[in-house]
C-alpha cells in the first residue's frame, strides 16, 4: 500500500533534523494558521497563488528564494562549526548526517536560492523593461514556479521524512547507483530536480519567446537593455541546457529503478558518461546563474554613474560569446578521470578563453564608472564589491583551468573556495543588488540605505574571512567535505572560516532587519514619481508598484535609453508629453493551473520516491486532468476599461509633474 | 480560414507524411535486405535519419527561408550546434578516456592500449 514508505522513514534517532524539521513545522502552521484565522485567505488565493502576472510570480521567486537562502545558510553553519570542532574528535554531525548536509547545501543553493533568485529578477523586470504588458504564456510562467515549489518541497520533505542523498550535490554513479545508495536520498534529488528542472525549461522557453517576440514598438534588438540582452542569453542557456539535466537524470532513474545499467560500470555502463553528461548540463548551468546578475550590474552601475553603459555593442557581443562558449568547456570539471594531455588541453585553452569576455565586461563597467557622478548608494556597493571579488575567483579560475594545476588542486578546499568566490561575489551580490535596486519598483518603498551598507559590508568581510582561509588550507593539501581531520595546521584557518560565516550570519541578520525597518517606515521611504533612482530604462517610466498591465500605453522606444531621452525632452520642455489617449487592456485571467499541477507533481514525485504506485498514478492522472481543464477554459482575459486606465495613469502623471515642478524649482 | 487555405495546408501535412513514412519503412528496408553493401548500411540508416529530421522541420514545424522565420533558423543553427558539441565532445571525450582508463576487469584483455606504461 505505501510502498517503501513505513515509521521506519522517520529519523527518531537524530534530534537535530527532527527538531528542525519541527520548528519548520510550527513556523509553517504559524503562518497558515494567521492567513486563515485572519480572513487573508481569500486574497492570497486570488492575488498571489493563482495569479499569472509576471511581477506577483516574480515576488513570489524572489521571496522562495530568501526563504530557501536560510535553509541552505543553516546547512552552511553546520558544516563550519563541524570542522572548527571536529580536529581530532568526531564533532556534533555524525557522517550519514554530515553527508546529506554538504549534498542539500549544494543542491539547494544552487537550484532553490539562486536559479529562482535569478528567475524571480528577470520575471519582474524583462516585460517592464521591454515595455510590454506581461511574459509570451503567463500560465505557463505560473506553472513553472509552483513546479519550482514542488522540487524544494521534496528536498525539504527528505529532512524528516527518510534522508537525503549522501554522494554530494551531483549523483555522481557509481555511488548514487541502487548498489551503494540503496536508501532514497539519490531518488529525493532525482525526482525533486526532474521536476523543477521541467519548471525551469518552461521558464527558458517562455523568456526567450517574449524576448525575441514581444518588444515595445520600436525595441530592435540593439535597443534593449543590457538585463535583456543577458537574459536572453541565460534563457538560450536554458533552453539548451536542462534537457540534458533531464535526460541524465532520466537514465539514472532507469539504472536505479528498472536495472538498466548506464552508468553503473558493469555489464557494459560507463559512470564516466555521466560525468560528462552532467557537467555538459552543468557548465551552462554556471553562466546561467551569472549572466543574469551581469545585466544587473550592468544597469545599477550605468543608473548610479549617471551615464549610459560604456561599450554597449562589445557588452552585447561578449553575452553573446560567453553564451556560446559556456558549451566548450565542461571537461574542466574532470581534467583528472583520464581523458588524457589532448582532450586535457583543449578544453584547458577554452576555459581560460572564456574570461576574456569576462574581462570585456568588467573593463566596461569601470570606463561606464569612469567619469560618472558615482552615488554610492546599496545596490552599488554591491556592485563594486562584486567587481573586485569577482575578479579574484575569476583568477582562480584560470589558474584552475589549467590542467596541471587542477591535478594537484581538484577536490581540495581551493576549488571550494574558487566556486564560492564566483558563486557569492558574482551572482549572489548581483541578485542582491538587485533586490535593492528593484525593491521600489515591486512594492512603492525603497528599502533602507544604512541597514543595506550593513548588510553589504558584513558579507563582503564575511565572505574573505571565510573562503580566504579555504584557500589556504586547500593549498595545504586539505580536501573538501571531511567530517573530521588531524591536520593542526589547519585548524586556526578552519576557526577563522568560522568566524566568517558567523559574519555573513550577521550579514543576512541586518537584511532581515532591513525588511522590517523598511516596511516599518514604508511612508518615510516611498518613492512617489516611480523612479528613485533617476533610472534609464522603461520601468521606471511607470508606477511603482506598477499597475496590473505595467503601462497605460506601449510605450514608443527611439533609441537605446528609451526613458532617459522622455526625461531629457520633458526637461527641455519643461512639461510631460500631453496625455495619451487610452483603449481598454487585455490582462490574462488568474488561474488556479500551476498550484494545482504543483500538487499532482508532488504526489507523483514523492510516490516514485518511496514507490507507491497507486499514488504515482492518481498523480500523473490529476495532473493531465488539469491540462485538460485548463485546456478547455472559457475565459482566457480580464478587460480593464479605457476610464479605469486613464484614471490609474492620471495618478502616476500627477506624481511625476510635480517631481519635475519640484526639480525645476530647485535649479 | 479558407477552403482553398485549409487544403493546402493539410496536403503539406500530408505530403510530410507520405515522406516521413517512406523514410521509416525505407529503413527497415535496407537494414533487412543485402540490397546495398554491408558496412554501408549504418551510413545509410544515418542519411535516412537526417532526411526524417529535416522532413520533420519543414512539413510540420513549417521552418523556412521566408524573412520572418529568421529566429527559428537561428533557433535550430544553435540547436544544432549545441548538439554537435554535446555528441562530438562526449564522443571524443569518452574515446580517450576507454583509451587511457580501460576498466579494472578489461584491462587484463587482450585489446589493452596506451595510457598507462
Amino acid at each position: 500500500m505505501l510502498g517503501k514508505l513505513s515509521l521506519a522513514a522517520i529519523p527518531l534517532d537524530q534530534p537535530i533534523p527532527l527538531a528542525a524539521g519541527a520548528l519548520v513545522g510550527v513556523v509553517l502552521l504559524c503562518i497558515l494558521g494567521w492567513i486563515v484565522l485572519a480572513g487573508h485567505l481569500p486574497y492570497v488565493w486570488r492575488e498571489w497563488i493563482t495569479s499569472v502576472d509576471h511581477k506577483r510570480i516574480g515576488i513570489m521567486y524572489v521571496i522562495f528564494a530568501l526563504v530557501m537562502l536560510l535553509r541552505g545558510f543553516t546547512d552552511a553553519m553546520m558544516m563550519r562549526s563541524q570542522q572548527a570542532l571536529a580536529f581530532d574528535a568526531p564533532g556534533y554531525l555524525p557522517p550519514e548526517h554530515y553527508n546529506q548536509i554538504f549534498s542539500a547545501h549544494g543542491t539547494i543553493m544552487i537550484f532553490f536560492v539562486a536559479m529562482p533568485f535569478m528567475i524571480g529578477l528577470m520575471n519582474f523586470v524583462l516585460p517592464l523593461q521591454l515595455g510590454v504588458r506581461d511574459v509570451a504564456f503567463p500560465t505557463l510562467n505560473s506553472v513553472s514556479f509552483w513546479l519550482t515549489c514542488t522540487g524544494a518541497l521534496l528536498v525539504n520533505m527528505s529532512l524528516v521524512i527518510g534522508e537525503f542523498q549522501r554522494t554530494g550535490w551531483l549523483p555522481y554513479p557509481p555511488l548514487s547507483e541502487i548498489t551503494y545508495s540503496p536508501g532514497v536520498g539519490v531518488d529525493y534529488w532525482l525526482w525533486a530536480l526532474s521536476i523543477s528542472g521541467v519548471g525551469t525549461l518552461m521558464t527558458g522557453v517562455n523568456f526567450v519567446t517574449t524576448i525575441l517576440k514581444m518588444r515595445a514598438p520600436g525595441m530592435s534588438y540593439l535597443r534593449m537593455p543590457m538585463f535583456c540582452w543577458t537574459a536572453l542569453a541565460t534563457n538560450l542557456l536554458i533552453v539548451a541546457a536542462f534537457p540534458i539535466l533531464t535526460a541524465v537524470s532520466a537514465m539514472l532513474i532507469l539504472d536505479r529503478y528498472l536495472g538498466f545499467q548506464f552508468f553503473t560500470d558493469t555489464a557494459g555502463g560507463n559512470s564516466m558518461l555521466f560525468m560528462s553528461l552532467i557537467w555538459a548540463w552543468g557548465h551552462p548551468e554556471v553562466y546561467i546563474l551569472i549572466l543574469p546578475a551581469f545585466g544587473i550590474f550592468s544597469e545599477v552601475v550605468s543608473t548610479f554613474s549617471g551615464k549610459p553603459l560604456f561599450g554597449y555593442r562589445s557588452m552585447v557581443l561578449a553575452t553573446m560569446a560567453i553564451c556560446m562558449l559556456a558549451f566548450m568547456v565542461w571537461l574542466h570539471h574532470f581534467f583528472t578521470m583520464g581523458a588524457g594531455a589532448d582532450v586535457n588541453g583543449v578544453f584547458g585553452i577554452m576555459s581560460m578563453v572564456i574570461a576574456v569576455p569576462t574581462g570585456v565586461k568588467i573593463f566596461n563597467w569601470l570606463f561606464t564608472m569612469y567619469g560618472g557622478s558615482v552615488r554610492m548608494s546599496a545596490a552599488m556597493l554591491w556592485s563594486i564589491g562584486f567587481m573586485l571579488t569577482f575578479v579574484i575567483g575569476g583568477m582562480t579560475g584560470v589558474l584552475l583551468a589549467i590542467p596541471p594545476v587542477d591535478f594537484v588542486m581538484h577536490n581540495s578546499t581551493f576549488l571550494v573556495a574558487h566556486f564560492h568566490n564566483v558563486i557569492i561575489g558574482g551572482v549572489l551580490f548581483g541578485a542582491f543588488a538587485g533586490y535593492t535596486y528593484w525593491f521600489p519598483k515591486a512594492f512603492g518603498f525603497r528599502l533602507h540605505e544604512g541597514w543595506g551598507k550593513a548588510a553589504f559590508w558584513c558579507w563582503q568581510i564575511g565572505f574573505w574571512l571565510a573562503f580566504g582561509p579555504l584557500y589556504v588550507t586547500g593549498l595545504d593539501g586539505m580536501t573538501r567535505r571531511l567530517q573530521h581531520y588531524d591536520v593542526a595546521e589547519w585548524r586556526p584557518w578552519l576557526l577563522v572560516a568560522l568566524l566568517g560565516a558567523i559574519t555573513i550570519l550577521a550579514g543576512i541578520a541586518c537584511q532581515v532587519v532591513q525588511l522590517v525597518v523598511s516596511i516599518r517606515h514604508r511612508d518615510a521611504l516611498r518613492d512617489m514619481t516611480g523612479d528613485p533612482w533617476d533610472g534609464r530604462s522603461l520601468e521606471w517610466s511607470t508606477a511603482s508598484p506598477p499597475p496590473t498591465f505595467n503601462f497605460a500605453v506601449l510605450p514608443d522606444v527611439h533609441g537605446e535609453e528609451p526613458y532617459w531621452s522622455v526625461k531629457e525632452r520633458a526637461r527641455g520642455q519643461h512639461t510631460l508629453p500631453a496625455a495619451p489617449h487610452y483603449e481598454a487592456i487585455e490582462v490574462p485571467h488568474n488561474s488556479p493551473t500551476g498550484f494545482v499541477c504543483a500538487f499532482f507533481a508532488t504526489l507523483i514525485g514523492f510516490a516514485m520516491i518511496w514507490h507507491i504506485w497507486w499514488m504515482a498514478i492518481t498523480g500523473l492522472v490529476g495532473a493531465y486532468a488539469t491540462f485538460v481543464v485548463f485546456a478547455w477554459r472559457d475565459r482566457t482575459e480580464d478587460e480593464i476599461p479605457a476610464a479605469r486606465v486613464a484614471e490609474i495613469d492620471a495618478a502616476n502623471r500627477r506624481a511625476r509633474n510635480e517631481a519635475l515642478r519640484e526639480m525645476e524649482y530647485a535649479s | 480560414m479558407e477552403g482553398a487555405d485549409v487544403w493546402s495546408s493539410v496536403r503539406t501535412y500530408l505530403i510530410g507524411l507520405a515522406l516521413a513514412a517512406m523514410l521509416t519503412a525505407g529503413s527497415f528496408w535496407i537494414s533487412s535486405t543485402g540490397v546495398i553493401y554491408g558496412p554501408g548500411v549504418p551510413v545509410a540508416l544515418i542519411v535516412f535519419a537526417l532526411a526524417q529530421i529535416g522532413v520533420h522541420l519543414v512539413f510540420f514545424l513549417h521552418l523556412t527561408t521566408a524573412p520572418d522565420n529568421v529566429n527559428n533558423a537561428m533557433a535550430l543553427a544553435f540547436g544544432v550546434l549545441v548538439v554537435v558539441l554535446l555528441i562530438g565532445g562526449t564522443l571524443w571525450i569518452m574515446m580517450h578516456m576507454n583509451a587511457n582508463m580501460m576498466p579494472m576487469g578489461a584491462a587484463h584483455g587482450p585489446h589493452m592500449h596506451g595510457g598507462h606504461p
